[in-house]
């Protein structure tokens, strides 16, 4: 196990490095020196080039990497270009919205997913199957923006149940903020909890083809004691895998579903950093986003040889 | 006979997408290059099938173009993944345990530990935005998803006895790879490709929504429901219309997708039934 750890976490490392190098490279083709952008067409070349060295722009571009990644590493993710603040408080303050969404919309996903997946599974190819299977190939049919602006047409305009949008912060009350995120929530949870769903159902069919479920039923266990027993706890680990990859999508997915109800979470945050050129920002937030996912990866990958032997050695 | 239902409905659903983006190029109701502006925010009547917009132009005409961008980008996007994705993997495959297997398949993790949206919105974000460069972004990580699925399925195929016979008759890796690996895969992709080609049109409408796809004045159904939102209030058909047409087309291809999965592939329907 310990081998297998330390060839995963191998395998993160150059995954980060490498991600850095690329994203590092994007920006680099950028067109547009920051510095003159925010100074304007009509500033002195001096002053253009004193803030090209305060921003740390005037050094060779191996150099500039080195600083960012440096920095990174220590926790300093630089200054905003526009805002002049860190980047690290901008992103951690964005955190707060972004986080908690991911995080409500999974448990969401999850709490819808698993039963349908079950019932389905439990009555496969009767109505009740064909009607869960048949449920989840629309929702992931459906684009999780409209289907957004299709919850604030229906509970914010018309019932009124929710606001339309915006954000008041945890500051103004738990309940208040988190019913601020329902409907983005919701809107982020119902297609991934579709793909959830399948993936639970053939996962447990799956499982109840295996020769253990057949033992457990000769032994005298009912269809459904043998599922609950014996199925469900098998049929979970690929099920684990898909959540895991799920986080990570949904944090990456809320910025778009940020930009239909106005929160100022990181996707927000990446928009506005993109049309004030502001390089810095976008290059930290999406590394950071990167870096998450190659960590739940990573998390699962481990959770995953840890539960079942035979993966360790197959690599 | 469940399979053959999914594969009818979906090929019709296609089939009804596919005319549509055809037709809109030699006809649609309406020209939707001049604005009607008294005729605004209509709700669908007779005239406008699927009403109007705040410019007065013909929506159903909108749609019938923006099936055109929405199957364009999608369509060159699963083939740049197809047209390097396929040669990656059989390369691998053939190469199995090697440096270029080991480096194509680092390489294919890595975009995959990219979160796609986030990247396809850096690159036409830094390259600008347009439908040319959603296709690049996009078509980007259909090629891990190929490769693997190639490689995947290829090496499976290359313990096989007719393989084996091939080599004996003295053809190359690549000869092989192409004439006999290749076509045995084919399934897999066709049915691979159904599902990419959904998730493209998906991409592409989350990319216009944003600003970052098709620009002005070419429609495009997640430019639609862009400019719908801040009149979702008073005229919801604007946002309605352009969101159930990307529902019928991704639901078409899902469709026929596991329609195609169930046919070509032997082993599934065995399992299934």
């Amino acid at each position: 196990m310990l081998r297998y750890a330390l060839k995963r976490l191998l395998s993160l490392a150059i995954s980060l490095v490498v991600a850095s190098l690329v994203i590092f490279a994007v920006i680099e083709v950028a067109p547009g020196d920051p510095a003159s952008f925010m100074l304007g067409i009509n500033a002195q070349p001096d002053t253009v080039a004193a803030l090209r060295s305060e921003l740390g722009l005037d050094v060779s571009k191996a150099e500039r990497y080195l600083n960012w990644i440096g920095g990174m590493v220590r926790g300093d993710f630089g200054t905003s270009y526009t805002y002049r603040t860190p980047v690290g408080q901008m992103i951690a303050d964005r955190m707060w919205v972004s986080l908690p969404l991911a995080l409500y919309a999974l448990a969401l996903s999850t709490i819808i997913a698993f039963p349908a997946g079950i019932y389905a599974a439990a009555r496969r190819g009767k109505p009740g199957d064909m009607a869960v299977m048949g449920a989840t190939q629309l929702g992931v049919a459906v684009p999780n923006f409209w289907f957004a602006m299709m919850l604030v047409l229906v509970f914010a305009i018309n019932l009124r149940w929710f606001s339309a949008g915006g954000f008041p912060g945890w500051d103004e009350g738990f309940w208040l903020a988190l019913k601020s995120l329902t409907l983005p929530a919701i809107a982020l949870a119902l297609p991934q909890s579709a793909i959830l769903a399948r993936v639970m159902r053939s996962s447990l069919l799956d499982i109840l083809g295996e020769d253990f479920m057949r033992s457990a039923r000769a032994k005298g266990l009912s269809r459904r004691q043998a599922l609950w027993r014996h199925g469900l706890r098998n049929a979970l680990i690929p099920v684990l895998t898909i959540i895991g990859m799920q986080f990570a999508f949904l944090l990456a997915g809320g910025i778009i579903i940020e930009q239909v109800f106005f929160l100022p979470g990181l996707g927000r945050l990446i928009f506005q950093a993109i049309s004030a050129r502001d390089l810095i920002v976008v290059e930290s937030v999406v590394m950071l986003l990167v870096f998450a996912v190659i960590l739940v990866n990573f998390i699962v990958d481990l959770a995953y040889a840890a539960v079942d032997p035979r993966l360790r050695a197959r690599t | 006979m469940i399979r053959s239902r999914n594969l009818f409905i979906g090929g019709l659903l296609c089939m009804i997408v596919l005319v549509a983006a055809f037709v809109s190029f030699f006809w649609t109701p309406y020209d939707i290059t001049t604005m009607d502006i008294p005729n605004k925010l209509k709700t669908p009547n007779a005239q406008n099938w699927f009403g109007t917009d705040h410019f007065g132009r013909d929506i159903f005409s909108m749609i019938m173009i923006g099936a055109r961008t929405s199957l364009a980008v999608a369509i060159v996007a699963v083939g740049i993944g197809m047209g390097v994705g396929v040669p990656l993997g059989l390369w691998a495959a053939a190469k199995k345990g090697g440096w270029a297997d080991e480096i194509i398949m680092r390489g294919n993790d890595l975009v995959f530990a990219f979160p796609s949206l986030v990247i396809a919105i850096l690159i036409t974000a830094i390259m600008g935005a347009g439908a040319i460069n959603a296709i690049i972004a996009i078509g980007i990580f259909n090629i891990p998803v190929f490769a693997r699925l190639t490689r995947s399925g290829a090496l499976s195929l290359w313990e096989r006895e007719f393989i084996l016979a091939a080599r004996v008759a003295g053809k190359s890796k690549i000869r092989i790879s192409f004439e006999h690996i290749l076509p045995n895969v084919a399934n897999l992709l066709i049915v691979q490709g159904t599902i990419q080609f959904s998730l493209g049109i998906l991409a592409e409408a989350g990319l216009s929504y944003v600003g970052l796809g098709a620009q002005p004045p070419t429609p495009s159904w997640g430019r639609m429901l862009a400019d719908a939102q801040t009149m979702v209030s008073f005229a919801p058909h604007l946002a309605l219309v352009p969101g159930l047409a990307i529902v019928f087309a991704v639901l078409g291809l899902n469709l026929m997708g596991d329609g195609l999965r169930d046919m070509l592939d032997p082993k599934i329907r065995v399992v299934r039934s």
